[in-house]
């Protein structure tokens, strides 16, 4: 077993070392996220103006527009990731997309979801064929794509090799699609209102806004953190090190 | 270097040509799919002729997705794939010619029964030459990034729906302007840009996914 | 020569064998042998290239092979479990385009040859579905016939549904190899005469 050990210190950028550094890390960030989300909504709920226009409605914006930042953000970090693991054939890399993949979907969901009951009142309908909205379910295909290729692949090599191509095509055809759908909507639609530009911006609205994007990053860092320890458990399994890792929390329990 | 892409291009067409049902199964779905729609919609002729470029273009779509399959999964079987790769010739030379067969044996007989389909929603001959021509380039894109799509599906089990999944997202971009490229005729504005920007992602498409596709076949023969 | 160092190999997640060190000069017949489910199959993959190595790496005349890949390649004839043989095309066919495929000038006449050498010579022109699996695997290994100048032969199995009197001949076709300075690495289950000193490594050694 001693081989084994050697060869895992090859592949990932020492993982027994970035194990415990994440499990340390992870719990800071989860609690930023959690102070960062309390403020950001106490500000976007109750320290914000009500809007002139669509009165109490717009408040959703402050869920909505850091989700679909962040939707977005992610899938160019996953691309940004399989690039780094495609040059210098690192592990941790695809395991730090994968990890983020689930994130970025839920991210984009929350920005569908909130999307549609901004919607309602404002449109008089959930769903719209908008530029954004549209583009924002072109990339949760994109997220879906992603997983289910990485999970229909028994081998975790090929897995991490064939989820880093299709992120990078992914990431090439994103603006694509961003601006055909634009474009496209332009043509068919008209001007709709758009989600991000309705309220005229009050300095305390975007700072309710910034602190929440603030959150959405602090949460996803700690949940990828979390998520790439687990992976890492799996996939090292039969080295001793994480032999002593799972005695420890056997103690332990 | 040419030989290989030549006798891979000359192997595939001879492969298509004995295996002709598969074009024609091919064909007759293009047709089945965009014939669907008048009874979906009703057969009012104000409103086929609106939806005509956007349907012919989805049933185009369709039928190329269902085809892909054939790109490499019989090389895969059969281990040819495996000896292409050991070739001491650059794989992106014979990955473009599978893929270029794909689109001859596809494509192209697609773009040769559009007029026909065309007439069924009384198109206009003008707006049918544009048609053909935003089918003649995008439909390179198609089989191009398709053919990354059947690389990176190989082998696995439900990959023909997972295929779907992969690539459907990435042709909307040419099913925009493919089927934009006829309206914008008809609306006046001319449909030269749309042409255009077809062309460009043919090309782009063109210095990009063969290399996507080699990198894809690679992994999923180790 | 072909040089192996410190090789390991990975399937799913489990290591196969490791520290796997092997040369092989010209001339040689090495025969890579241990019980199923050792990685033989693994090791000839990772040695021609088609699958990378956990760990350690293959050097052919002093480069590494993912380094100086279409050189290699130019030099190495690996034919695996797969017949590599497309149905609907003749044996002749589908000699012709593997040849090809490898950079190997081969007319008609030298693959027909080559096809009645291996004793397919009537059915050349048949599509290779009618083929039965001895006849199939005939087919990939007539390309032993259009190699001569391929110096380094990787062969899995080569003898599986042969007759009595065509392992003789495939015998004698690779001793001939050999003799000429080329270089065979193999694996097969049966006891095959050969003239040529056979070196066999056993694997079961490196297993993890």
């Amino acid at each position: 077993m001693e081989s084994g050990q050697r060869f895992s210190l090859f592949r990932y950028a020492a993982p027994n070392v970035f194990y415990p550094l994440a499990g340390r890390l992870a719990p800071w960030f989860a609690a930023a996220a959690v102070a960062f989300a309390l403020v950001g909504l106490y500000l976007g709920f109750f320290v914000a103006p009500t809007d002139a226009v669509q009165g109490e409605v717009y408040r959703v914006i402050f869920i909505h527009v850091p989700a679909a930042w962040m939707s977005m953000f992610i899938y160019l970090i996953m691309a940004f990731w399989s690039a780094i693991g495609v040059v210098f054939n690192t592990r941790l890399s695809a395991m730090m997309t994968q990890a983020l993949a689930p994130t970025g979907a839920m991210f984009c969901f929350v920005a569908l979801w909130t999307g549609a009951l901004w919607g309602r009142p404002t449109w008089g309908a959930y769903w719209v064929w908008d530029a954004r909205l549209t583009s924002q379910l072109l990339l949760l295909f994109l997220y879906f794509g992603f997983m289910a290729l990485t999970r229909a692949i028994e081998d975790p090599r090929r897995a991490d090799k064939a989820g880093a191509i299709l992120a990078l095509v992914g990431a090439v055809n994103v603006p694509v699609i961003y601006f055909s759908v634009k474009w496209w909507n332009t043509l068919h639609q008209g001007a709709s209102v758009s989600l991000t530009k309705a309220p005229s911006m009050a300095t305390t609205m975007l700072m309710a806004m910034l602190v929440m994007a603030l959150a959405s990053w602090a949460y996803t860092i700690a949940v990828v953190l979390w998520r790439v320890r687990s992976l890492i458990l799996e996939r090292e399994r039969h080295t001793d090190w994480v032999g002593e890792v799972l005695e420890a929390k056997g103690a332990q329990a | 270097m040419l030989s290989v892409f030549l006798e891979v291009l000359r192997r595939d067409l001879l492969l298509a040509w004995r295996n002709r049902a598969d074009v024609l199964v091919t064909l007759a779905f293009f047709t089945i799919v965009a014939c669907l729609f008048p009874f979906g919609v009703g057969a009012e002729p104000n409103l086929l002729r609106t939806i005509a470029p956007g349907v012919l273009w989805v049933a185009a779509l369709l039928a190329t997705l269902l085809s892909l399959h054939r790109v490499f999964s019989q090389d895969h079987t059969d281990g040819v794939l495996e000896q292409l790769l050991l070739s001491p010739e650059p794989p992106v030379l014979w990955v473009l010619a599978k893929v270029l067969a794909h689109w001859l044996t596809t494509a192209v007989p697609l773009v040769i029964a559009a007029p026909a389909l065309a007439l069924l929603f009384d198109m206009t001959q003008s707006a049918t030459v544009v048609l053909i021509l935003s089918l003649l380039l995008g439909t390179p894109i198609l089989s191009l990034l398709g053919g990354v799509g059947a690389a990176l599906t190989l082998g696995l089990r439900g990959g023909g729906m997972l295929l779907a999944l992969l690539v459907l997202p990435l042709f909307v971009p040419i099913l925009i302007f493919g089927a934009g490229a006829v309206d914008a005729y008809l609306s006046g504005t001319g449909a030269s840009a749309h042409l255009m920007l077809l062309g460009g992602g043919s090309l782009a498409a063109l210095a990009l996914a063969p290399w996507a596709c080699a990198a894809a076949l690679r992994i999923a023969v180790e | 020569m072909l040089e192996v160092t410190e090789l390991a190999c990975l399937r799913g997640d489990r290591m196969l064998f490791a520290d796997v060190a092997l040369t092989v000069r010209p001339g040689e017949l090495v025969r890579i042998a241990g019980p199923n489910g050792v990685g033989k199959t693994s090791l000839l993959r990772l040695l021609c290239g088609l699958a990378m190595p956990e760990h350690g790496q293959v050097s052919w005349k002093g480069a590494r092979i993912d380094r100086a890949r279409e050189a290699f390649h130019r030099d190495t004839l690996y034919l695996g479990h797969a017949a590599a043989l497309n149905d609907l095309l003749s044996p002749l066919e589908n000699l012709r385009f593997a040849a090809a495929c490898h950079g190997l000038s081969a007319d008609v006449g030298q693959s027909e040859l080559a096809l009645e050498r291996i004793g397919l010579g009537p059915q050349r022109d048949l599509p290779a579905k009618v083929l039965s699996q001895g006849q199939r695997r005939r087919v990939g290994l007539a390309r032993l016939y259009l190699s001569e100048n391929v110096p380094l032969w990787i062969l899995d199995e080569p003898f599986t549904a042969l007759d009595v009197t065509a392992v003789r001949d495939l015998a004698e076709w690779l001793d001939a190899h050999c003799a000429r300075g080329g270089m065979v690495v193999m694996t097969t289950h049966q006891d095959v005469p050969f003239a040529t000193p056979m070196r066999t490594v056993d694997l079961a050694e490196s297993a993890c």
